[in-house]
């Protein structure tokens, strides 16, 4: 079937309008379609493909870049590789204790007693270890509850859990730490003297 | 507020167990803050942002009341000289440090280094020998801080820092001894390589790369990692205890041999201190030593370690030119030297007659 506008071309586009109630129809060519502005071709860069496969590819960068740091031995996190370190001395990020376990652990037996820390631990992580605790023990409430088929009592735990791990995220709330940093720390379990 | 050079560090006062021998008990806790590399690989930007971090965190805080703040900007470089003279500040923060920053307590005990090597290093320093509670007072201030900042911890390696050899407790205890008779008699040298068998080491007056001068050693430990801070405390503690019982022995078979000998030593020392024209720093650390000897031995009795730490300090270069009010070269400090000595311990006779 030709455009029924510019009789040229192959119609490839069929357009139906429907306007109170009654129904036209039209068999367009791409370009006389275009040409319509009653047909917004606008959204075409919202719906845009090339930007899925950018983010598609930028994604497998990403990860190809975090292997190849891998592969160079660079910490993923600030990039700093274990060749640097062992010139400088010093690490680039409190990540880079993860990226170069392996290597540093044995270092770490050399330097130190052990490779183990037995001192004092920030009040701040004591609370949120606490927290997680009790976090995961109203997860297996909820978890009853439900098998019980108690789903009034598992809402309100639900909502429950929701705001405490909101408040984690948060790294757990202000008003905690305003009456905690007073407090003395107590050594840890096991602590010897 | 007095100025730095004019000041006393509470550990200049003198005093506290021990202080024929130990000279200041010093401990520092190193901490990193959440989020932001450590301050080698940070940015200066970052390094802006942990400074702004950690004074949104100690502002109108009553702990930090009295507190000097001092950012490394800001003051001169013989300022800064001088509170490394003062071992107030290390030299890295001194001189390498982005965005670097100092809250310093009225008596000068505490201070708090803000992007050193690790975001924070919170120090105490007192006279004598008295690790326990320079470390209470030091981890006070770092409950304080941690109410505020959230540190990087990791439940293995503890405190995490930007150098392995601190991680753990982050926590490096030294005590500054005087050592004259183990050193002139070359018995220091069975103890150095003991020392280090127990996990501590053994530096000079100044720190890392720098040598024994004026018998003074700083002794410190190395282990951060798989002790606790009470133990990396008292395991220093009593190693320090037997090096000063030795020290004690050696002094007191000295003392019986040449009596006469040590008391003209010091006594030339107090004079060469009074009256040369020209004195180098190494002279004047030695000359110190031998009289602060003749005081602990009871020898002579016109000075007192409250004195002798004052010159101690105020003989550094950094110290020397804040005092003389400019920048001098080599031959000039030796000409201003003395000027300070004379006049430090004139000062000194006025008040104690």
């Amino acid at each position: 079937m030709l455009c029924q506008e510019c009789h040229k071309n192959d119609a490839n586009i069929h357009i139906i309008k429907s306007i109170d109630g009654k129904q036209t129809e039209e068999f367009l060519c791409e370009q006389c379609a275009r040409k319509r502005e009653e047909l917004d071709f606008s959204c075409e860069p919202q719906f845009s493909l090339h930007k899925l496969f950018a983010s598609m590819l930028n994604q497998g960068l990403l990860e190809s870049r975090q292997a190849m740091l891998a592969a160079k031995n660079q910490c993923p996190e600030c990039g700093l590789s274990f060749a640097q370190f062992s010139q400088v001395g010093r690490l680039g990020c409190s990540s880079c204790y993860e990226a170069f376990e392996d290597s540093l652990k044995p270092l770490l037996r050399r330097i130190h007693a052990s490779s183990t820390h037995t001192g004092k631990i920030p009040v701040r992580t004591q609370k949120r270890a606490k927290y997680k605790r009790e976090l995961d023990q109203l997860k297996e409430d909820l978890q009853l509850k439900i098998e019980k088929e108690e789903f009034e009592e598992a809402a309100v735990l639900r909502d429950k859990i929701k705001a405490m791990e909101k408040d984690l995220a948060r790294g757990i709330q202000q008003q905690e730490k305003k009456h905690n940093h007073n407090q003395k720390k107590e050594p840890e379990e096991g602590d010897q003297n | 507020m007095k100025q730095l050079q004019h000041s006393l560090s509470r550990w200049m006062e003198g005093g506290g167990p021990q202080s024929e021998t130990v000279i200041s008990s010093r401990v520092r806790a190193a901490r990193n803050i959440k989020d932001y590399p450590f301050s080698c690989l940070a940015s200066e930007e970052q390094s802006k942002a942990v400074l702004d971090k950690i004074n949104t965190g100690t502002r109108g805080k009553e702990e930090f009341e009295g507190f000097r703040y001092l950012t490394m900007q800001d003051i001169s470089e013989l300022e800064k000289q001088c509170l490394v003279e003062k071992h107030l500040i290390s030299p890295f923060l001194a001189r390498e440090s982005h965005s670097g920053a100092l809250f310093l307590r009225q008596d000068e005990a505490v201070s708090i280094m803000i992007n050193e090597e690790d975001h924070l290093r919170i120090q105490c320093i007192l006279p004598g020998l008295r690790l326990e509670e320079a470390w209470k007072e030091a981890g006070c201030y770092d409950d304080i801080l941690e109410g505020e900042l959230e540190y990087v911890f990791d439940e293995r390696y503890g405190y995490l820092t930007a150098c392995p050899t601190n991680v753990g407790t982050g926590l490096r205890a030294s005590v500054m001894l005087h050592l004259p008779a183990l050193i002139t008699t070359g018995q220091i040298n069975r103890f150095l390589g003991a020392l280090s068998q127990v996990g501590l080491t053994v530096r000079g007056l100044y720190g890392e790369g720098t040598e024994i001068v004026g018998n003074l050693v700083q002794v410190s430990n190395q282990v951060t990692l798989g002790h606790s801070e009470e133990e990396i405390i008292s395991n220093l503690g009593s190693v320090v205890g037997q090096v000063i019982e030795q020290e004690q022995q050696a002094r007191q078979a000295i003392l019986d041999k040449k009596r006469d000998e040590l008391t003209d030593k010091a006594w030339r020392a107090l004079g060469l201190l009074k009256y040369s024209q020209l004195m180098s720093s190494q002279e004047a650390i030695v000359l110190l030593s031998d009289l602060r000897l003749g005081y602990d031995l009871g020898l002579i009795k016109e000075v007192n370690h409250k004195l002798l730490n004052e010159l101690l300090v105020l003989i550094r270069s950094g110290c020397l030119q804040l005092l003389a009010g400019r920048t001098l070269d080599s031959q000039e400090r030796s000409l201003e030297r003395p000027v300070q000595i004379k006049q430090t311990l004139e000062r000194f006779s006025k008040k104690h007659n």
